[in-house]
């Protein structure tokens, strides 16, 4: 059985943490928002902050379909929306010709039919599913172009599509729509006005320690503190790619596997490179810098060790 | 299901808490956000739906439905708080009541405000609603802005450019091919000699006639690539400046996915501002953002603000990059080769475009050109600089006998080094 959506914001975090994902007030308000109004919800911030994640864990914890479109540049209706399976309407042309078919508008009511049709995601989203409103997740939108964006205004404005042979489709109830973008382009306006945006920032140190706690458990409250108080000094640099919250994951996950209780600068190099996807930044980092920031971090959190 | 406790913080979209919402807006638009009537119904319908009961709360309410873009958050921020700035606000509001606008600045509030968020506060005095009390609504700020005094920033007047003379450019931008492939895009259109068959054309046509299924043929649409050019505005370029700007302003307008960027000690983005059809206001908007004319050149460092900042937003979809420059560096290359060679291997085609090369004698002999050349895919030399005609025609023309043979001499030289 699907769960309802949530009747508060308060009920909302709650929901997201039933889910192993802590969310801000913030976010929690927007999706509140989004949940409750229907109207979908933008997400945009560097890459590896869980915009992802949040259609993930609200397909999870509402128990609803996910449909996911990963766009990429070039994205058409063909693939994204619908496609008819010509292969078989061919070979039904060819059999209804053998069983001799005159009437060529009854073939071609025929041949157009739901049967013949391939359902991509968006369309998929507008049909009815037994578990409630599926959850619709749009992924990178930045990287398809303009045509499709404009496209998929329509899509979101109305939640129908028209197929000319078929007429217009209209949502039996309408989806849960998440779109997220790297901002590798910037989406135009029109887009985003339809949307409650809101813009995913690097977690504080309070929460990303909490979130290291609930998505790698196998590290220690010790690790998990350098961890974070490491990466949060990453951010601060002038770095061609800062690490997210992804990599702190990993970071965290790799270092317990290889029963490290503490950090010290060798394993800090040794595992750079879960961290930093950059040969440029490695090159950096690697060696006295990353010593330094160790070091600094370790005083911090002797300074203040409930941090 | 809203609780009753719920139903009681409620606001009624009639009530005042409306008319602050709309005068917000107002506030928000005059800072330069683009806030439309639309929106602010949304808005009032998003506080209604989350309810009154957190400051917080409040915030991320409006927040979402008045920012679009991540760099409209700090005006929004700002404007909030000067706005909604009594804390005991909500508590007034679940009463109805009017919030008072305008208390004067806290000691512990001195923060900046941006300039746009006062100018839009100034005028807005009269049109807040009134405050309870009969005190004056003050809005007190103050108006800094920062003077560097590292460097000398001069702004620069441009001559008008006569009508004949942008006809004549718009003309040659039209013929104007750049030295790089069109880029094939995923989508396609009808072709009688495509090589990929159209399933669905056929189909059509095949109920339509008996017989034999007619093939139909389609082909994929060609596209222009996205179009970064970078220009040194510095002391040794500035002869050319305003030609280039004429340039960057006629292919702007002439095509989508044009990014102009200018560099001399600092980077600009003038991409917006060249974007105005006008050419005298987009040349004007665009010098008055550009203040670094006419001075020394760092290449190395913002062609390293480019890379970390701007290659990820602009370089995607096969870019082509057209870099205008000299070479000539003030900071005797330093970093250069390793942000060119990023450069270089961040876009689809590197391009060059040298006005020393016009010499005869050219021979990478600096250290800016012997640390670009060997990251370069062409390189142009410009004949003519006088006009817009001349520099597209150069530009779109071959290279000239012998100008890429030299290219791959000088790139193998210099590897050698």
């Amino acid at each position: 059985m699907p769960n309802a959506v949530p009747t508060s914001i308060d009920a909302t975090v709650e929901l997201l943490k039933g889910g192993d994902y802590i969310a801000d007030r913030s976010l929690a308000t927007v999706l509140f928002l989004a949940l409750k109004l229907g109207r979908p919800l933008f997400c945009e911030g560097e890459a590896g902050v869980g915009k992802t994640e949040i259609a993930k864990v609200l397909s999870q914890t509402l128990g609803r379909p996910l449909i996911r479109l990963q766009c990429y540049e070039g994205l058409d209706a063909s693939s994204a929306v619908y496609e008819w399976n010509y292969a078989r309407q061919m070979i039904e042309i060819r059999l209804a010709e053998a069983q001799g078919v005159q009437d060529r508008r009854e073939l071609e009511s025929d041949i157009f039919n739901e049967r013949f049709l391939i359902r991509r995601p968006l369309l998929e989203a507008l049909q009815p599913h037994t578990e409630g409103a599926p959850i619709l997740l749009i992924d990178e939108l930045d990287r398809t172009d303009e045509p499709f964006e404009a496209y998929l205004l329509e899509v979101l404005s109305d939640f129908q599509v028209t197929i000319p042979e078929l007429g217009t489709i209209k949502a039996a109830q309408k989806p849960i729509v998440i779109v997220t973008s790297n901002r590798t382009r910037e989406i135009h306006d029109a887009l985003k006005r339809r949307c409650f945006y809101h813009w995913v920032d690097y977690p504080d140190l309070k929460r990303e320690i909490e979130i290291l706690k609930v998505k790698a458990p196998g590290a220690g409250d010790r690790l998990s503190r350098q961890v974070v108080g490491f990466v949060q000094e990453l951010r601060k640099l002038d770095l061609f790619k800062a690490p997210g919250v992804a990599e702190s994951i990993d970071w965290a996950t790799a270092l317990s596997e290889l029963d490290t209780l503490d950090l010290d600068p060798r394993s800090v190099n040794d595992t750079l490179g879960v961290l930093l996807k950059y040969q440029d930044d490695i090159q950096r980092l690697q060696g006295t810098e990353a010593a330094e920031i160790l070091h600094k971090v370790k005083a911090d959190i002797a300074a203040s060790p409930l941090g | 299901m809203a609780t009753s406790d719920a139903a009681s913080t409620r606001a009624r979209p009639d009530g005042r808490l409306a008319s602050n919402i709309v005068h917000f807006a107002r506030t928000l638009r005059t800072a330069g956000l683009r806030v439309g009537p639309g929106q602010v119904l949304r808005a009032i319908e998003a506080v209604e739906a989350a309810g009154l009961r957190k400051r917080d709360d409040f915030y991320w309410t409006l927040h979402s439905v008045f920012v679009n873009r991540r760099d409209q958050r700090e005006i929004f921020d700002q404007a909030f708080h000067v706005y909604w700035r009594n804390p005991r606000l909500l508590e007034k509001m679940m009463e109805m009541l009017l919030p008072s606008i305008g208390v004067p600045a806290s000691a512990d509030d001195q923060k900046q405000l941006s300039r746009r968020l006062q100018d839009a506060l100034q005028p807005g005095k009269g049109e807040t609603p009134e405050p309870e009390n009969d005190e004056p609504p003050e809005v007190e700020v103050e108006a800094t802005f920062t003077v560097s005094d590292r460097e000398v920033l001069q702004t620069r007047d441009f001559e008008q450019m006569s009508q004949a003379e942008i006809d004549e450019a718009l003309r040659a931008i039209a013929r104007l091919r750049l030295p790089v492939p069109m880029r094939r895009t995923r989508r396609h259109r009808v072709s009688r000699r495509g090589a990929r068959i159209d399933l669905r054309a056929s189909l059509r046509r095949a109920l339509r006639a008996e017989g034999m299924i007619e093939l139909r043929r389609k082909q994929p649409r060609l596209r222009p690539p996205p179009l970064v050019i970078l220009c040194d505005i510095s002391g040794s370029m500035s002869r050319y400046s305003r030609m280039f700007l004429h340039f960057m302003h006629a292919i702007t307008n002439d095509r989508d996915r044009v990014y102009c960027f200018t560099f001399g000690t600092r980077l600009n983005n003038i991409s917006r501002a060249l974007r105005n059809k006008d050419v005298d206001v987009a040349l004007q908007k665009a010098s008055a953002q550009v203040e670094d004319w006419s001075g020394g050149t760092r290449i190395g460092q913002t062609l390293h603000e480019f890379n970390n900042k701007w290659s990820r937003r602009v370089l995607g979809q096969g870019a082509v990059v057209l870099l205008i420059t000299d070479g000539l560096d003030r900071e005797g290359a330093a970093g250069l080769t390793e942000e060119m060679e990023r450069l270089h291997k961040s876009c689809a085609r590197l391009v060059w475009l040298n006005p020393l090369l016009r010499y005869g004698g050219y021979e990478p002999k600096s250290q800016g050109n012997k640390a670009m050349l060997p990251h370069v895919d062409e390189f142009r030399p410009v004949h003519n600089l006088e006009s817009l005609a001349g520099l597209i025609a150069a530009l779109g023309g071959p290279a000239g006998p012998g100008t890429d043979r030299k290219l791959a001499g000088w790139q193998t030289e210099l590897r050698k080094e």
